[in-house]
């Protein structure tokens, strides 16, 4: 059943699709890029609302998979192998894998326990890609060479990578709507709204919650891959801690456990920075330097004021 | 001579355990207490370290920068619990980090509005600094046997105010079961604001006490706080037993891993693989024996009683 506010989510796809052509005709191609990086976040959002939203599990590490996948693609390109079948499958595999690690620990506590053990494990490999002087450390490493496709798509042609990016945003989008409303996204919910009720007809919940976990960590790598691509720069930042509450963000400005909340909170939320950043019209300079101050204060207020988040101000029935 | 950097790596980390324990402590009460998720904790930690620091360049007096930047940080946060943290309490924890992340991000840049990005210059006064011979040829800087001083006697209080006076009789039941201390007629507001401020006060210690030793920056307070999560969910949340344990096990074994294990590995490794895995296995040694505490005891190792 397609509900009214996945159309609209679809039109948002179609619309996207129609910036290159726009960009061109008005010359702006710097909305290109700003469109690009927004995907890019939205696909990493997509992936913890899978786990946070429908999950219930308040993941406060999700970066962790942005950095793995960018470190698989900048190791492989350091040690100059540039296939991006390659890049990509070991972002993936290897997002994967430490979310099974990690998941295997963490997915067995719950509330503040899983809060500060998934915080704490993105904060080890941070510390783990501060310490790797081989690849950058601190400063981290230039990736001058982007992912290659055998002819297929080139990465240096902006609208090319634009529209991959536009696909696999969709195709993640798809993915989790497909995954929701399964009998695996039942499950899902249900232990979500009622673990003991759903102990209680048959279902273990630990097998459920672990494989969302390494769904969402392997769909979060994929978008490591994609944003290392996008800067061309690989740093130990990737897996910040303050990116994780940023990931947890954007899904909550957009709507927690709904398919179109997470695009729309990476958007709001990255082109706000955007203009608090750089935007010639603020009063002072003074006031542009401080633009992490305003973002607080919107957090704080979002949080407390604005709990459904921008999918809830959409037309159509509250999922 | 071994023996002589043992013994010094050992009141290093017993010094980094203390400095844990006094944020620990506050973190886990209200965790304990108020079910309440303060990621902004570390902000107090930064604001007592800046108030002191600014107050002994302005007095010229430590003693009195020390009192000054107590009560600072005492009254810094009472007022974000009167206006923003009492409206979490009944939140779920989700709302608890984002707004406490939200909190983060004001007071950095509040301080960098006041005070600039840039590393403040802390010292201490001249009857503090200087080496104290602890042996024939151990000698060991007195600040931080004050650290460790301050750290214990602040543990010792502690424990007794817990586990001997009435308002830590309070603290304990308020921590098993609010609901049934509020209907019994206790003032759960007024007990939270008290735990609250104290929690703010001990942070606030931390940073005073840390400044001259780490830098005073904005941030500052965000690096130490994720080693504090690590400290309080190996001790067991809310326990304030289970935080001076873990405090002491992640000074310990974090200063001791950074001193000892890359000449170790050397022994069995190659130098140069010990060059690159001792310091990256260093910094990742307390989130390891985090996840080995919690594959054996999920609840940490002193769980709270009750709920």
């Amino acid at each position: 059943m397609i509900t009214t506010r996945n159309w609209i989510l679809v039109a948002i796809l179609l619309l996207l699709g129609a910036v290159p052509a726009a960009a061109a005709y008005f010359e702006q191609p710097f909305y290109l890029d700003l469109l690009r990086r927004v995907m890019i976040f939205a696909i990493a959002a997509v992936s913890l609302n899978l786990i946070l939203g429908y999950g219930g599990m308040v993941s406060f590490g999700h970066a962790a998979y942005l950095g793995i996948g960018g470190y698989a693609v900048g190791i492989l390109a350091h040690h100059g192998i540039h296939s991006g079948w390659l890049q990509w499958g070991l972002a993936i595999g290897a997002s994967a894998l430490v979310a099974l690690a990690i998941g295997a620990i963490s997915v067995r506590t719950s509330g503040i326990y899983f809060i500060m053990i998934t915080l704490a494990f993105t904060q080890m490999l941070y510390y783990l890609g501060i310490s790797i002087e081989e690849y950058g450390g601190d400063d981290g490493m230039r990736v001058p060479v982007r992912s290659q496709f055998s002819g297929l798509v080139d990465l240096n042609d902006g609208t090319q990578f634009y529209f991959l990016v536009l696909g696999i945003l969709a195709a993640s989008l798809f993915l989790v709507h497909r995954l929701v409303n399964s009998r695996f996204g039942m499950v899902l919910q249900a232990i979500r709204s009622n673990e003991a009720r759903t102990r209680a007809i048959g279902f273990s919940p630990y097998p459920y919650r672990l494989a969302a976990f390494v769904i969402s960590g392997a769909m979060c790598g994929l978008a490591g891959a994609l944003l290392v691509n996008h800067t061309a720069y690989l740093t130990p930042e990737f897996m910040n801690w303050t990116r994780s509450g940023e990931l947890m963000f954007m899904v909550i400005l957009g709507g927690i456990a709904t398919s179109a909340g997470p695009l729309l909170g990476a958007a709001v939320l990255l082109l706000l920075e955007d203009v608090l950043q750089g935007w010639s019209l603020l009063p002072r300079e003074a006031v542009r330097d401080h633009w992490q101050l305003y973002l607080g204060i919107f957090l704080v207020l979002v949080v407390l004021f604005a709990r459904r988040g921008l999918a809830g101000l959409l037309p159509g029935k509250n999922e | 001579m071994n023996y002589i950097l043992i013994a010094e790596q050992t009141l290093n980390g017993l010094q980094l355990g203390v400095m844990l324990f006094l944020l620990a402590a506050g973190l886990t009460l209200v965790f304990g207490i108020m079910n309440l998720v303060n990621l902004a904790h570390g902000a107090l930690y930064m604001v007592g370290a800046y108030l002191t620091t600014w107050f002994y360049q302005a007095t010229g007096s430590y003693l009195l920068a020390v009192v000054l930047g107590l009560a600072g940080t005492l009254a810094v946060g009472i007022v974000t619990e009167l206006v923003a943290l009492r409206t979490l309490y009944e939140r779920d924890h989700l709302d608890q980090v984002l707004a406490t992340f939200g909190l983060i991000l004001i007071f950095n840049e509040l301080i960098a509005i006041v005070w600039g990005r840039a590393a403040l210059y802390s010292t201490i006064p001249d009857y503090l600094s200087g080496h104290v011979q602890l042996t024939d040829s151990l000698r060991y800087p007195l600040y931080r046997l004050v650290i460790i001083g301050v750290g214990l006697a602040v543990a010792v209080l502690l424990w007794f105010t817990v586990s001997r006076t009435r308002i830590g009789m309070l603290i304990r039941a308020g921590a098993s079961n609010r609901a049934m201390v509020a209907a019994l007629g206790v003032n759960i507001r007024l007990l939270y604001t008290i735990v609250f401020g104290v929690g703010a006060a001990l942070a606030g210690l931390a940073g005073l006490l840390s400044g001259p030793i780490y830098a005073v920056q904005p941030g500052m307070g965000e690096l130490i706080l994720i080693q504090v999560f690590v400290v309080i969910v190996i001790g067991g949340i809310g326990s304030i037993r289970g935080a001076f344990a873990g405090a002491l096990i992640v000074g310990m074994v974090d200063t001791m891993g950074r001193a000892f294990l890359k000449p170790t590995l050397a022994t069995v490794l190659s130098p140069t693989a010990a060059e690159t895995a001792g310091p990256a296995l260093a910094s990742m040694l307390i989130y390891l024996l985090m996840a080995a505490v919690l594959a054996f005891r999920p609840e940490g190792l002193f769980p709270s009683r009750g709920s």
